[in-house]
């Protein structure tokens, strides 16, 4: 064996055996450790010659890589992705241009958001109502949420309207639209911006990180419009909506009537709501269970505002 | 994954009950008297903004101390415990490429990038997206709202 394959057969066997260390560390610990971990292992291969300074550092920033996930996504780059998402969700959709009925949504939502988990978003939640007799609603992350006309005559009270809406909110607040970005997508663009200190990118940095940007936006529109959440998710932002209505004030006992309305009208076949989410039934047995009784009971102010707006529909 | 965001979400309002400093991570935070966004605005705080926090309440941080002066309530939800470098040096950089402590503000998925998504996508309108974020209802409407509909008490 030469000396130069011996070195390269060395500097193999060196990053296999530090790749192996920290994919088992990584299986038993966690993110932080593992780049520790990952960082101790170099400098003890590249001290005894194993590798060198070039693959140590290249395994390092590797391992920085991978680490990145929804989570390191800060507020204002959720709401550029929002921003897209609700834009491409309008390609399909067109909006209901009625004053009235979109001031009505976005203060009973922007109310209810208030009493969320998390109330501040870096652009703020706001309300869309679509011209759709479709049954459908999309929360784009950071709080742009877009609704139809169809899912909107579901409610017979405004008490159930808060419902649809609070139900939204939650997609919002546990971070499900970011969720839906696949493991990867984002570890190249995000460690590259944060090597690169310059103000504005340059041209290759650019389409690397639009790239990403392209790949994440498909993967939560095509999530929202095609294959719809898990139904651990439908009902986790089932259980947010109940919190956020009951904080409120209103009754949430109106999701349950709510979805008993949806279920009246549930063709499973739709390609709509029926895709995209669990059946009706399934959600309203799930809230059953935590307690909650289907109830039309609403205050005769609200009532009286709902009936008015309602007409719009 | 569960665990890490529960992690996340204790780290944040452990940061904050235990007081120091944190970053504004909203477009603009608003400060309020006391820990409720029914509260009287005291001021607001520009996003980055590293301010001093003191005592919490159920999910509210008391901003104590920031570079404008401005103090007041602000939820939790709008604070970050790490650093947003509006514009970054290397070193800055370096740090945020670990990852834990500095985020870049400003960078990542913005403007710049929105623009040149459009222009590999001609057909995506954000018209109706910038019409919808004109849609911020004044506070002092939604509270009258949420009293005429006997709610918010």
């Amino acid at each position: 064996m030469s000396t130069k394959t011996h070195t390269i057969w060395m500097s193999g066997a060196g990053i296999a055996v530090v790749a192996l260390a920290v994919a088992a560390m990584w299986a038993l610990t966690g993110c932080e450790t593992m780049n520790q971990l990952a960082e101790l292992g170099t400098s003890i291969a590249v001290a005894t010659g194993d590798i060198t300074t070039n693959e140590a550092a290249s395994i390092n920033r590797t391992t920085r890589a991978v680490t990145k996930t929804f989570e390191d996504i800060t507020p204002e780059q959720e709401y550029y992705i929002g921003r897209t998402v609700a834009a491409t969700v309008l390609l399909g959709y067109q909006p209901l241009p009625d004053p009235d009925l979109n001031l009505y949504v976005n203060t009973i939502g922007q109310s209810l958001a208030q009493f969320s988990k998390r109330p501040e978003t870096f652009g703020g939640y706001r309300f869309l109502v679509l011209d759709s007799d479709d049954i459908n609603a999309f929360a784009a992350p950071g709080g742009l949420i877009l609704v139809t006309r169809g899912l909107l005559k579901c409610c017979e009270t405004e008490d159930e309207l808060a419902a649809v809406l609070a139900h939204e909110i939650g997609h919002v607040e546990k971070l499900h639209g970011l969720r839906a970005i696949k493991t990867g997508r984002l570890s190249t663009a995000l460690s590259t911006l944060a090597l690169e200190s310059a103000k504005t990118l340059g041209s290759e940095q650019l389409a690397e990180v639009t790239q990403s940007f392209d790949e994440s936006i498909s993967d939560i529109t095509s999530t929202l419009m095609n294959s719809g959440y898990s139904r651990r998710l439908e009902f986790e932002a089932d259980r947010c909506a109940v919190d956020i209505l009951r904080k409120a004030g209103y009754s949430p006992g109106a999701l349950v009537a709510m979805l008993e309305n949806m279920q009246a009208n549930w063709v499973s076949t739709r390609l709509d709501f029926a895709a995209t989410h669990p059946p009706p039934a399934d959600r309203i047995a799930q809230l059953k269970c935590k307690g909650l009784t289907s109830t039309k009971k609403t205050a005769p102010a609200r009532q009286q505002r709902f009936d008015a707006i309602r007409k719009a529909l | 994954m569960k665990i890490k965001i529960g992690i996340c979400t204790w780290a944040m309002a452990a940061a904050c009950a235990w007081g120091g400093p944190m970053s504004v991570q909203v477009r603009e935070g608003v400060l309020r008297n006391r820990a409720s966004f029914l509260g009287t605005v005291t001021g607001t705080l520009a996003y980055g903004e590293r301010v001093d926090v003191g005592q919490r309440q159920a999910g509210w941080c008391e901003v104590v101390g920031s570079p404008s002066g401005a103090t007041g309530w602000l939820h939790e939800s709008a604070l970050t415990p790490k650093r947003l470098v509006v514009e970054s040096g290397v070193d800055d950089a370096r740090i945020a490429a670990s990852g834990e402590e500095v985020a870049l503000a400003g960078k990542g998925f913005n403007k710049e990038v929105e623009a040149e998504y459009k222009k590999q996508n001609a057909t995506l309108d954000y018209a109706w997206v910038d019409r919808m974020l004109d849609y911020q209802i004044p506070q002092a409407q939604l509270i009258d709202f949420l009293r005429q509909g006997g709610l918010g008490r």
